[in-house]
């Protein structure tokens, strides 16, 4: 009885400890092995459900790993189960930049690395840009509120607005307008 | 006492980046920036880069990555010795997780309440356009003089947003770039 209890953590654990060390690209790549995992092979969660359980886990702040593997820990066995879920999804990559992080450090000043970096850094800004046409059409991005993101992008970069209040203000602005249109409904 | 403090302070700003960083992966490196470079100076721009290509290049989450990454730097970097940077990095790991641990509870209590709810759907209304304002405020961010540093780094970035854009592998673009700067920057 009790040998089952702790096989239905550590199974959890190990789940997402996969999950984790698999998934490289972050966020939306995990998607499809998460789904795989939890939805083909261990029947967690129907399709609807990891459809819902998704746009909860991306409505909240947080990676989108961590709140999926939070929820399915939870919905499995509940608070503690989210602990071993969340503990398993977080290891590998503490793990892995730990070691990157020592041995990195001691080689950062190092010429050849400097050159290899050189070469990286601008290559790394266009792998940020280039899935923003892809994001802006699944986000609903269109002519009549294309505004919003051209506002937030400029406001952060320029005038060096904290994303703190980006993110109060658009939820400010999204709540406002609903009540505006209550009230103009009403009369 | 020195210590003690760093640890504070490090555990409130990734708590503050896990509370506020809503669309997960790139959305949330504005916010990271804007704690770790600006505001405490950590680490400089530079090495932000270089934290965000080895976040792509490794598996997991970006916010976890540059977590254990910037805990344990802050702190050696500082002259206290590996252990207690590997405290450090366990300190942020923790801080940018707890906010989505409190949030997913309090969710999975109300998950099917919340749905449909048209509160939520009106905050996320604005906030979704919002996100792709953030990912492209970062990618502007690092459009600096400190990872652009010549015409090369140009040439770099049009040829890897275009091959990002046919869909060739990101950890593959970023090994390429990496040769690209060895033949590109000689001794």
């Amino acid at each position: 009885m009790i040998m089952s209890i702790i096989r239905q953590y550590w199974e959890l654990f190990l789940v997402f400890f996969k999950i984790g060390a698999f998934t490289f690209g972050g966020g939306y790549a995990m998607i499809p092995l998460i789904r795989n995992e939890v939805v083909g092979k261990k029947l967690w969660l129907d399709d609807d459900e990891f459809m819902d359980m998704l746009a909860i886990a991306q409505s909240i702040p947080g990676p989108i790993a961590l709140n999926t593997a939070l929820f399915v820990g939870n919905k499995r066995l509940g608070f503690k189960g989210s602990l071993f879920s969340g503990a398993g999804v977080i290891l590998p990559s503490f793990i892995i930049i730990l070691l990157v992080a020592v041995v990195f450090t001691q080689f950062k000043e190092n010429a050849v690395i400097e050159r290899v970096f050189k070469g990286i850094r601008p290559a790394v800004v266009a792998l940020i840009a280039a899935p923003l046409l892809g994001l802006g059409k699944s986000a609903g991005v269109n002519i009549k509120n294309m505004w919003i993101p051209l506002v937030v992008a400029l406001s952060v970069w320029l005038l060096k607005i904290s994303p703190v209040y980006i993110i109060l203000g658009a939820l400010l602005l999204g709540v406002s307008h609903l009540v505006y249109l209550q009230q103009r409904l009403k009369k | 006492m020195e210590l003690i403090d760093l640890y504070l302070a490090l555990f409130i700003a990734f708590f503050k980046i896990g509370l506020f960083g809503f669309g997960g992966g790139y959305a949330m490196l504005p916010l990271i920036q804007r704690e770790v470079v600006d505001l405490h100076q950590w680490i400089t721009v530079a090495d932000f880069t270089d934290i965000v290509a080895i976040s792509q290049t490794t598996p997991g989450p970006i916010a976890f990555n540059s977590a254990t990454y910037i805990g344990y730097t802050a702190v050696t970097e500082l002259g206290f010795s590996t252990g207690y940077g590997v405290l450090g990095s366990a300190i942020c790991t923790l801080a940018v997780s707890i906010p989505s641990l409190i949030l997913m509870t309090l969710v999975s209590a109300f998950f099917f309440r919340l749905k449909h709810n048209r509160w939520m759907q009106a905050s996320l209304s604005v906030l979704k356009p919002a996100i792709i304002g953030l990912i492209a405020s970062a990618a502007l961010m690092l459009m600096n003089g400190h990872n652009f540093i010549d015409y090369k780094s140009w040439i770099i970035f049009g040829v890897v947003l275009a091959a990002s854009l046919k869909k060739v592998d990101p950890i593959l673009l970023i090994v390429l770039s990496g040769v690209a700067g060895l033949f590109l920057y000689p001794a």
